[in-house]
């Protein structure tokens, strides 16, 4: 029993620690140096294109460090909504820029500067040979795409509606990093996923171009935030995503133009 | 036995740390409280999907209990009655799930019983599929609830110690009859925490489920997962669902300490 | 029966030969940490020697070390029960389930074991007991119903280790008396380090120290006449052997002992026994006048160092006292002394 405790004890202890050393805010700390920090708030797809963004605009902004908050939009916008210090907020769907709209958080109006579309994703050997949206409606193979209350799963439910496919998914996942994941693991025959996460997730995946998509794009909308305290900054940045350069990086994604 | 007590007093200034913990602890459940929209509550818990998923959370949730008694008394009783070499090793391992972040129990049931893990070609060669089934659901909640049991029940057990059973033994009753007359009934309350701990423990699982079970409506979605798609579009139906989770919850604890006491 | 014993345990340094004859009592008797309770587990087969050969009817129940055939019968199968210094009465059993635990472990059908239950609660003088659960009884009560337990179980062997040791000593005499009548006529090995339940238990005593056997006999031979030096510092009891008559012991030189009666009060005529201890006596030149002490006139046959003690021997009785108490009163042999003992130090029972 007594060793039992101690374990637990130390196990708590470390826990704890863990815990609280979470709990600094690396966005109290103005630069560092003394420098100007802008935090960026973007959709999760976004993640390489923006960290590359997010470096040419330091380099051309001395003096300025971009700090990134990558997640799913929806979390994002109920983050900006209890006040997290955001400057720039990038959203995958317009449903989520709508919140920030609707709570008067938004320091410009909205801009679409990216649209992505949907792909079948298998395993690279491909198991269950999958070629179109029609095969996904097979029962005997294991589909994963996301659920519909998250962005992905409203467009892949359009797609399929669209295309006139019943699908029937063994599992609707919060985001679509988790339906990568199932199918890169092997347990899904097939997912819907965008198009830019098949290209991050390289030779792990394969893709199968849906020709159904190409009506349901998903458009990115992004705005500066109401309550920056760098909302010309905050400006710049957003003119660089839809400045040519940034265009150009979101484009080597995959990611189409609006 | 009778009880005694022993009242030597507690110094006065623990009472400030112990008031502060309890606030830490209450205040964000009495928080969540007054985020609860009372007049569509009833609505939003009685829906289809928070139906489904509380169900399946209760069944599942029972079922791994009973999966952790199964397999876990068995295992206290070794770690608790018999030396081996490596037992230490064996027990800090057996503590791991406790330690670890459930996603990465999820992701080692993946690679273990997931369709191209290490005995996945098996188990499909015997028409088993576990991926998004329930009994994934039940493996993970397995998995993570164990530790909970195997600890507590172990603790009792070196607690109740062997003489009870030494005797038993020389009035000749076999180690079966000894460990199903005396020994289970010593540590009966320890065994009764234990599981409702699992209990608790799996119906508060997420991270594995997710990651090794996946989220399907009746299949895979337990509440917690629920909960946390619900709040993509609809904070309030998560706030109501997390209030019901904390009900059943207090239950379970409350039910099992009145048990405890009248045992 | 005839239970055989001869184990080598290294690691607590005991090693230890006897035998149990059928129907015989054998007391160990030693100080703590003389491998009384090693010698027990043994038995039970709590604890393999590493050498050793035990046998109850010829059928071995451990054999080791030996060039021959190793045997190992599981605790449960060896027909010994053992009954501890505590009860341990089963807490979540009623006090008959607890003494049907034997017959139904060994699937004897439940009316039975009820039947064979009773009896042996009647037998230890516990039966209004039955339906109570561990925790409402007395200490000297539960120690009964682990007794009646333990016959229960129908063992050829009884171990019992120190089994007065944990109660209050207003408890005891009633218990040795019951253990007087249950244990008669059974094979029973006993432990414990006091002399008196040796005696009064015993037919044989085996003196330990350090894991050996030092001296082993006829009880009332070892306890009265040790001959080591070590079995009579553990052992070395007076004893006087009379007649009852009215409320004293009449030895047949006509010397008067009175002391508390252990277990049933003899009757007038009946012979009894008078226990005590050298260091309860008092040794005078002068007899004591105006006491309650039992008074005994004697010749010093002997003196000799007795640990820090001197052991002063007269008639058959001994004393220790002081080597100071030796010079003032100039204690040589053939010397005139007076043994003095408190009546409440003298346990009188009938023979």
């Amino acid at each position: 029993m007594k060793r039992w405790c101690t374990t637990l004890a130390a196990l708590l202890l470390v826990t704890a620690t863990a815990a609280c050393s979470d709990d600094d805010p690396d966005s109290a700390d103005p630069g560092g140096d003394g420098g100007t920090t802008l935090t960026v708030f973007a959709a999760a797809s976004l993640t390489s294109s923006f960290e590359q963004l997010g470096e040419s605009f330091e380099k051309s902004h001395e003096g300025v460090q971009v700090d990134f908050n990558f997640a799913g939009s929806s979390d994002l916008v109920a983050q900006v909504q209890s006040g997290a210090p955001a400057d720039v907020f990038a959203s995958a769907d317009e449903a989520n820029m709508d919140k920030l709209t609707a709570d008067d958080l938004q320091g410009s109006d909205p801009e679409l500067f990216a649209t992505n579309t949907l792909e079948i994703a298998t395993p690279p050997d491909n198991p269950a040979d999958v070629q179109s949206l029609e095969d996904l409606a097979n029962p005997e193979i294991n589909l994963v795409i996301c659920a519909p209350e998250v962005p992905c799963g409203a467009a892949s439910q359009s797609v399929a509606e669209a295309a006139g496919v019943t699908l029937e998914p063994d599992s609707e996942e919060q985001s679509v990093t988790d339906v990568l994941g199932k199918v890169t693991s092997g347990e899904a025959d097939a997912g819907l996923v965008y198009v830019t996460d098949v290209i991050t997730a390289g030779d792990a995946v394969q893709g199968i171009e849906l020709p159904e998509s190409a009506s349901v794009l998903n458009s990115y909308p992004i705005a500066t935030v109401a309550d920056s305290e760098n909302a010309d900054l905050a400006q710049a940045f957003v003119d660089l995503v839809l400045s040519d350069e940034g265009q150009q990086v979101l484009a080597d994604a995959g990611f189409g133009r609006p | 036995m009778a009880r005694v007590h022993r009242d030597v007093g507690v110094p006065s200034w623990i009472f400030v740390p112990a008031a502060a913990g309890a606030v830490f602890v209450l205040l964000p459940l009495a928080a969540m409280v007054t985020r609860v929209e009372w007049g569509s509550f009833f609505e939003l818990i009685t829906s289809e999907s928070s139906r489904e998923a509380l169900l399946l959370s209760l069944k599942t949730s029972t079922i791994s209990t009973l999966a952790c008694i199964v397999i876990g008394v068995p295992m206290a009783v070794v770690l608790a009655r018999t030396e081996f070499p490596g037992q230490g090793f064996l027990r800090s391992l057996v503590l791991l799930p406790l330690v670890l972040p459930p996603v990465v129990g999820g992701i080692a049931l993946l690679y273990t019983f997931g369709r191209r893990g290490l005995l996945g070609e098996t188990i499909d060669v015997l028409g088993f599929q576990i991926a998004f089934s329930t009994t994934a659901v039940v493996m993970a909640q397995t998995f993570v609830a164990l530790p909970f049991l195997v600890v507590s029940l172990e603790g009792a057990l070196r607690t109740a110690g062997r003489r009870y059973e030494v005797v038993a033994a020389s009035l000749g009753a076999r180690p079966t009859t000894v460990f199903r007359r005396v020994t289970i009934p010593l540590v009966l309350p320890g065994l009764v925490s234990g599981a409702v701990l699992s209990f608790a423990r799996a119906l508060g699982e997420f991270g594995a489920t997710i990651t090794f079970a996946g989220s399907l409506q009746g299949v895979t979605r337990t509440l917690p997962l629920e909960i946390y798609l619900r709040r993509e579009t609809d904070a309030d139906a998560a706030v109501a669902l997390s209030l019901v989770l904390v009900v059943v919850a207090v239950v379970v604890i409350g039910f099992a300490r009145q048990g405890r006491t009248a045992l | 029966m005839t239970f055989t014993f001869s184990a080598h345990v290294p690691d607590r340094d005991v090693d230890v030969t006897f035998t149990v004859a059928s129907g015989e009592t054998v007391a160990l008797l030693g100080p703590n940490g003389a491998g009384k309770s090693t010698v027990l587990a043994v038995a039970a087969g709590l604890i393999r020697p590493d050498k050793g050969e035990i046998t109850l009817d010829g059928r071995p129940l451990t054999t080791t070390g030996g060039s021959g055939r190793h045997a190992w019968v599981a605790p449960h199968d060896r027909e010994i029960a053992l009954l501890a210094q505590d009860p341990l009465l089963f807490p979540h059993l009623s006090v008959l389930d607890n003494v049907e635990f034997a017959p139904r472990a060994r699937g004897v059908a439940r009316s039975r074991a009820h039947a064979t239950a009773r009896h042996w609660l009647d037998q230890v003088g516990v039966a209004e007991l039955a339906d109570r659960r561990p925790s409402q009884i007395s200490g000297g009560q539960a120690q009964r119903v682990a007794v009646a337990r333990a016959l229960a179980a129908d063992p050829r062997l009884l171990l019992l280790d120190e089994p007065m040791a944990a109660l209050d000593v207003a408890v005891t005499p009633a218990l040795r008396q019951t253990l007087r009548s249950v244990l008669a006529e059974r094979s029973v090995v006993l432990v414990t380090h006091d002399a008196l339940d040796a005696l009064l238990l015993a037919d044989t005593v085996i003196v330990l120290d350090r894991g050996r056997i030092v001296e082993q006999g006829p009880a009332a031979e070892v306890l009265t006449r040790p001959r080591s030096a070590f079995a009579a510092r553990i052992a070395g009891l007076n004893i006087l052997r009379g007649t009852w008559h009215g409320d004293r012991v009449q030895t047949p030189d006509g010397a008067t002992i009175q002391g508390m009666v252990d277990g049933d009060s003899p009757r007038d005529g009946d012979t009894a026994v008078a226990v005590f201890s050298p260091s309860a006596v008092s040794v005078f030149r002068d007899p004591p006048g105006g006491s309650p002490r039992n008074v005994l006139a004697a010749r010093v046959t002997e003196i000799e160092p007795h640990g820090d003690r001197i052991r002063v021997r007269a008639a058959g009785l001994s004393a220790d006292v002081t080597a100071q108490a030796v010079a003032e009163l100039d204690l040589v042999p053939g010397a005139a002394v007076t043994f003095s003992v408190k009546a409440t130090e003298v346990a009188v029972y009938r023979s």
